[in-house]
């Protein structure tokens, strides 16, 4: 009878501190964070959507090479001796025109391999995580800041370019060739003379 | 009320329609406000936020929540029996809403002015459990099936310490009218059952403990007949996915819901005015005060409500506070605690009222 009467109490009781303890909890202000209101503070080394500064890239291709998925689809043209291309931020030369500098976000896994090899620090992990897209085309991102027509006068350039230089070295060569022939050719006539006159030449030397 | 309407409107049928659809409207706006304040209630009581996004602070989140509930598709299992499927929900909201016809909301509004009006809702209380049972039946689903039984098992073993609670105060206020019950605990709230009501002396003292026993019975066996936590055996969604509501989808859940929610308002008007004063203002009408005589039903109407409410926001409370209990401890608190407290109780008072 004492254990029923008390296992009542215990229960009322019971129930009244688990009572006070969520009325207490009613007041706490609570820990949601609205999200796409409020955010959390990105740690500093999260890594997240990458950027490039193309500014700075040299189109050295480091990134592509490291990278393991192959997300990265690089493209150069090489620069005319003419072009102007200016300096990085570190002062290295840029030699390439980057045409094509596509990382496809669908494939890339956020492992940041491809930031350290960067000579130029150019590539870099932003705090941007938001980018869904409802087609998948879209998180193909290009980086490279010529647009088609430049990048195909860049192509043209350096075609011409290339064509000019093989007309001139062809024509070097040629010219070579016709060098070389003509001087074979004289050294014959002159093999000839000697043959003729060997004691003039024996004069000569 | 019906003498007021029909005076107005001059027509008996119409006056009828109005009154008996009033309760509708108030249960509607209740359910869809108690719905959004349970969600708000259970996420401030776990630190969090609760919905926040519809409106302000996600205030009409319950009506969004209704017409994707509208939108969707009506779907009756294969296996089901259609029609008993199709008429469970509806006898289930009609059990809930029956009891609101016998409850006294101002004084000048009661849907019925029975003689035996709590005898009446006791008794029509009863088709929710028909309407669960058939519902978990007709789903053709063990876990339906599981849960109404655990329904019709708990609801009718927990109806014995309702029914003892609510012959207490029938014996000690002498009448089976829900109006007169009210119309006893007027003027102010030390006239109210729980404080000893109306009787003087020693008699008002020597109740007021047992009156106290008598309500803390009734509220707990109450929350079991609504099937809330810590009795939610039968919609254990742990448990049972929901128990006998799994099959059911749009409308007709919003059915069951809407029943949950008005049988929630229903027995908390119950324990208000057996217990509570009724729609009696506990500190007197400025109605009366002030002379405007229209002001004194707006008021015992926003004290029914108001005290409702804070019972249901108990109801809530005791919700995210407590854990489910298992089915045997169920049966054991039932028929181990609450019926012999509820008998003894039964005769205590009885012995006091003689005094
Ligand atoms: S982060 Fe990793 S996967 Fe993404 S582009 Fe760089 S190397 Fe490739
Ligand atoms: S490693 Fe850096 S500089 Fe080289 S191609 Fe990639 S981004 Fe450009």
């Amino acid at each position: 009878m004492k254990k029923y009467l008390k296992n009542t109490w215990d229960a009322l009781w019971t129930i009244f501190i688990g009572m006070k303890v969520t009325w207490k909890h009613l007041f706490i202000p609570s820990v949601t964070i609205q999200y796409p209101d409020e955010h959390r503070p990105i740690p500093d080394r999260a890594r997240n959507r990458l950027y490039v500064n193309i500014d700075d890239c040299i189109g050295c291709m480091q990134c592509q090479r490291a990278c393991p998925v192959d997300c990265i689809d690089i493209k150069t043209v090489k620069a005319l001796p003419t072009d102007e291309l200016g300096l990085t931020s570190k002062g290295t030369k840029k030699a390439l025109w980057v045409t094509q500098f596509n990382i496809d976000f669908a494939k890339c896994m956020y492992c940041q391999l491809c930031v350290f090899p960067c000579p130029t620090e150019c590539i870099t992990m932003t705090k941007v995580f938001e980018f869904s897209e409802y087609e998948r085309e879209k998180l193909l991102y290009n980086f490279s800041n010529l647009t088609l027509s430049e990048v195909k006068e860049k192509e043209e350039n350096y075609a011409k370019f290339m064509e000019k230089k093989a007309a001139e070295k062809a024509a070097a060569a040629a010219a070579k060739a016709k060098a070389a022939a003509e001087a074979k050719a004289k050294q014959e006539a002159e093999k000839k003379d000697n043959d003729n006159k060997p004691s003039s030449e024996e004069k000569d030397s | 009320m019906y003498d007021l309407l029909t005076n107005l409107l001059g027509n008996q049928i119409v006056a009828y329609v109005i009154a008996a659809s009033l309760p509708l409207i108030f249960v509607l706006t209740f359910v869809l406000f108690a719905v959004l304040a349970e969600r708000k209630v259970s996420a401030h009581m776990q630190d969090r936020l609760g919905p926040m996004r519809v409106g302000w602070h996600g205030i009409i989140q319950t009506l969004a929540d209704m017409l994707k509930l509208l939108q969707k598709e009506d779907i009756v299992p294969e296996g089901a029996d259609k029609t008993l499927f199709n008429l469970a929900p509806l006898l289930t909201f009609l059990g809930t809403y029956a009891a609101f016809a016998a409850i006294p909301f101002a004084g000048i509004y009661v849907g019925s002015s029975t003689a035996i009006g709590i005898y009446y809702v006791t008794a029509v209380s009863g088709l929710v459990v028909a309407g669960l049972l058939l519902a978990g039946w007709a789903s053709d689903n063990k876990y339906s099936l599981y849960g109404a039984m655990r329904t019709a098992a708990q609801i009718v073993s927990y109806e014995i310490p309702t029914a003892i609670a609510i012959l207490t105060m029938v014996m000690v206020s002498g009448t089976l009218s829900l109006m007169k019950i009210s119309d006893m605990q007027t003027a102010h709230f030390w006239n109210w059952w729980i404080l000893g009501g109306p009787e003087t002396g020693i008699v008002k003292f020597l109740l007021i403990p047992f009156m106290i026993i008598t309500f803390l019975i009734y509220y707990i066996s109450s929350l079991a007949e609504v099937n809330r936590t810590p009795f939610d055996l039968p919609e254990a969604e742990s448990e049972l996915v929901s128990g006998y509501h799994t099959e059911y989808s749009g409308m007709k859940f919003a059915f069951f819901f809407l029943a949950e929610y008005a049988n929630m308002f229903a027995v908390s008007a119950i324990a208000v005015t057996l217990f509570l004063g009724g729609f009696h203002s506990p500190i007197g009408y400025l109605g009366h005060s002030l002379g405007i005589d229209w002001l004194v039903p707006v008021e015992q109407f926003f004290w029914f409500t108001f005290k409702g409410t804070a019972l249901v926001f108990v109801q809530m409370w005791l919700r995210w506070t407590l854990p489910r209990v298992r089915v045997d401890q169920l049966m054991v608190i039932c028929w181990k605690y609450l019926i012999p407290y509820a008998v003894v109780n039964l005769i205590i008072v009885g012995i006091i009222t003689l005094l």
